[in-house]
């Protein structure tokens, strides 16, 4: 009995320091510094929320810059059961999943006889990744060019305006944010 | 592997064994009941605590009562966890309106938490409140950490005291490390992430409309959901603490967890921070710096190569896929490599860190999919594991997992030349030498016999999810994963099954606890004991011919126990891949 007294009391006090206070003061302070990224980092257009800048989305039609592939239920990129596929290097399934995303890419774009960025064929960690690599954006160019009947110099540009660089210029891989780009081409701004 | 991505590694271990000192020698204040800068704010908290809880903070308890006060604890921990988790349906804090979790899951969470494993059979998105998350699983990830820390502080009494019957008082030895170290540092790193964007709020979770509607069948998807919650408080502690429990599914992998490369670095460099720093702090405990740099630096010659070969292995791709018309080279505009599972922010090189760092210390978080890793990349993180945890290991319990090797690393030093063993100024004797054995054994034996039983019966190999090989690999990796109370896992493998939720809890609970018993019999075995002169004859064990041995003993224990095994699963797959067939 001597014993469960400090167990039980410590236990409840600490659990409300670490499991109350410390949460509701990273919550307080986090609101008050950075509300916006807080709160999700979502994107509006008028009052209507759009999207978040941090979270993917899925784009099949061939105007727009596609995104990874994502392996999340029961629909691609949905934002409430992030997954990965977990396919195994070996997994004869993995092999084919690629092979098929390469054929559709191809398909949509059949003078593109360049070999395709791997990261545009392979499903990301979280099926919410929002980003692809430079060269992923730049094999979709002249396709993305075609469809919207503008120079291909033009989506170019834009890519480039859109690439955000490695932190510090050390850290993480430059990547393009496949939603925002979108937005963009549709002249809509990203706020 | 690409220059910037190996410069990435090297700036990661510089920026850690920069702050080994800082940190390691304020932890040993903290320890030792010394004032710190800390303590006109926490000072108040601490003596209030000791005063309701009827703790006299002078006052310290033998080893037998300091392994009932944690055994304890830590059982009201998993008692609370479980039963938060069944009725967080009705409790308050839960605005997607998630119902109680199953009692099989929940009991394997519980143990989970409790254990500072963090294996996860469950979606945080889809099956935890906002209320289980803070005051179940936040709650643990601080105490079961706190736990640890003082078993070590308990052990490192043991060498420092002599003919002394007391090794410390549990309750202080905890609620000074929550205080002083986790939360002052938790809170730092939690708003350093929110200010990257990863969320923390108590809203319910925001709908979005898409900006394509996208025809699926057999409905079209107009909407998204995005998740949200106090996710930054969290992932703050579960990196610090070397719990790795994720507030999402994906863990770190999630863009709202860890969305851009400086919350990578901070959440990478959290996990590794007090357990390297604890090195120091157990230097500085013994009165000889020189012992902790020692230990340190076989953990570091341990952890870079294995890093490396890692990185190595994912840069070099898939090379089932050359025929595939992609391109898996890596250039200034993409990563290449292996990119299944991993995400384009962190590219190869800080995926490859991350798998290696939560694997070497007993963390468990994920910013990539271990399951999508090629056969080597894979193996490297497996065998991490199954070394016991000691490389870094988890915050506490990986140092008093080092310091058990340490002392068959000497105990084997004497057998060579005939002489009594010392290490620290203490004889070790045949107690020592059983108990440390157990600690060593007890995990490769829980691991082995847990894998070679889910092996055997169709509810273990039901859940695999990959063909051949690979499908053993998920179930080793598990089981390493539990056996070592790291937690993370081949995500691929069903494990939230009424088998593997038992097997695995069980796993982590002896891993966790039963270790403790004989590190504390240790700790109070040596603090009984006089200290013996130091002679020619000692061996000195600061220099590095002991730093060898002690890289040796610890190598050869993981690769004598775990080879075959290894060799059933990733290199099998490996021959496969690199093969025609």
């Amino acid at each position: 009995m001597s014993e469960l007294r400090p167990a039980l009391i410590s236990f409840l006090l600490l659990t409300v320091i670490t499991g109350v206070v410390y949460p509701l003061a990273v919550t307080g302070l986090g609101q008050a510094l950075f509300s916006d990224k807080a709160n999700g980092s979502l994107i509006r257009d008028g009052d209507r929320l759009i999207g978040s800048q941090l979270i993917g989305q899925p784009f099949l039609d061939p105007r727009y810059f596609f995104g990874r592939p994502s392996a999340t239920a029961p629909q691609p990129y949905n934002g409430a059961a992030s997954s990965g596929s977990n396919q195994g290097p070996t997994n004869p399934a993995l092999a084919t999943a690629i092979s098929a995303r390469v054929a559709a890419l191809r398909a949509f774009d059949p003078e593109n006889k360049t070999s395709v960025p791997i990261d545009l064929v392979t499903a990301s960690g979280s099926g919410l990744d929002p980003h692809i690599s430079p060269a992923a954006a730049e094999y979709q160019v002249p396709r993305v060019a075609r469809m919207r009947n503008r120079p291909e110099s033009e989506i170019r540009t834009l890519v480039k305006e859109m690439t955000e660089g490695r932190t510090f210029g050390i850290l993480g891989e430059p990547r393009v944010n496949v939603l925002l780009l979108n937005l963009a081409l549709d002249g809509k701004q990203a706020g | 592997m690409n220059m910037l991505g190996v410069m990435q590694i090297a700036l990661f271990a510089i920026v850690l064994t920069a702050l080994v000192k800082p940190l390691g020698g304020f932890m040993a204040k903290v320890f030792q009941g010394e004032r710190t800068w800390l303590s006109p704010v926490f000072g108040p908290v601490e003596r209030g605590i000791y005063r309701l809880c009827g703790i006299d903070a002078s006052s310290e308890t033998s080893w037998k009562r300091y392994a009932i006060a944690v055994l304890l604890f830590n059982l009201i921990g998993f008692l609370a966890v479980y039963s938060i988790q069944l009725a967080q349906g009705v409790l308050p804090l839960n605005p997607q309106a998630f119902a109680g979790v199953e009692a099989k899951s929940a009991f394997n969470t519980a143990v989970s938490f409790a254990s500072n494993t963090n294996w996860q059979g469950y979606g945080g998105e889809s099956t935890m409140s906002y209320f289980t998350q803070m005051l179940a699983l936040n709650v643990q990830n601080f105490l079961s950490a706190a736990s640890g820390m003082a078993v070590l502080v308990a052990l490192i009494r043991g060498f420092s005291r002599r003919q002394a019957s007391q090794i410390g008082n549990f309750y202080v030895d905890m609620t000074r490390g929550t205080l002083y170290v986790l939360v002052p540092l938790a809170l730092v790193l939690a708003l350093a992430l929110v200010s990257q964007g990863v969320v923390q709020n108590f809203s319910e979770y925001k709908t979005v409309e898409l900006v394509e509607p996208v025809v699926m069948q057999p409905e079209q998807v107009t909407q998204q959901t995005i998740p949200l919650g106090p996710a930054a408080s969290q992932v703050a502690i579960k990196q610090l603490g070397t719990n790795g429990g994720g507030f999402f599914n994906v863990n770190s992998a999630h863009p709202l967890e860890n969305p851009t490369p400086l919350s990578n670095f901070l959440e990478v460099l959290a996990i590794l921070l007090i357990p390297a720093a604890l090195c120091y702090t157990f230097g500085r405990m013994v009165n000889d710096t020189r012992q902790g740099w020692a230990v340190y630096a076989a953990m570091m010659i341990i952890f870079l190569p294995l890093t490396f070969g890692v990185f190595g292995a994912e840069q070099a791709g898939n090379p089932r896929f050359d025929t595939l018309g992609v391109d898996q080279a890596s250039s200034a505009t993409h990563s290449g490599g292996n990119m299944e599972g991993k995400e384009v922010r962190f590219g190869i090189a800080n995926s490859a860190l991350w798998a290696a760092v939560t694997t070497a210390a007993s963390n468990g978080s994920v910013n990539s999919m271990h399951d999508s890793y090629t056969p080597l990349g894979g193996l490297v993180p497996m065998w991490l594991m199954q070394l016991g945890e000691v490389v870094f290991g988890g915050a506490g319990s990986g140092l008093y997992g080092m310091l058990m090797f340490a002392i068959v690393a000497v105990f084997i030093a004497g057998l060579m030349v005939g002489r009594t063993p010392e290490y620290l100024g203490k004889k070790i004797e045949a107690y020592e030498v059983k108990m440390a054995s157990l600690v060593l054994l007890l995990p490769c034996v829980v691991v082995l016999i847990g894998t070679a039983i889910a092996s055997a019966i169709p509810a273990g190999t039901s859940s695999v999810a990959n063909p051949g090989a690979h499908g053993f690999s998920e179930i080793l990796y598990a089981f390493s994963s539990a056996g070592n109370n790291n937690g993370s896992a081949f995500g691929g493998l069903s494990a939230n099954t009424p088998f593997y939720n038992i097997a695995l809890g069980v796993a982590m609970w002896i891993s966790r606890f039963w270790l403790m018993i004989p590190v504390l019999a240790i700790a109070g075995s040596l603090a009984a004991k006089r200290n013996v002169a130091i002679t020619a004859g000692t061996l000195p064990t600061h220099t590095p011919l002991f730093i060898a041995m002690l890289i040796g003993v610890v190598l050869m224990v993981g690769a004598l126990t775990f080879l075959p095994s290894l060799a059933l699963g990733p290199v099998v797959e490996h021959l496969q891949m690199i093969g025609k067939g």
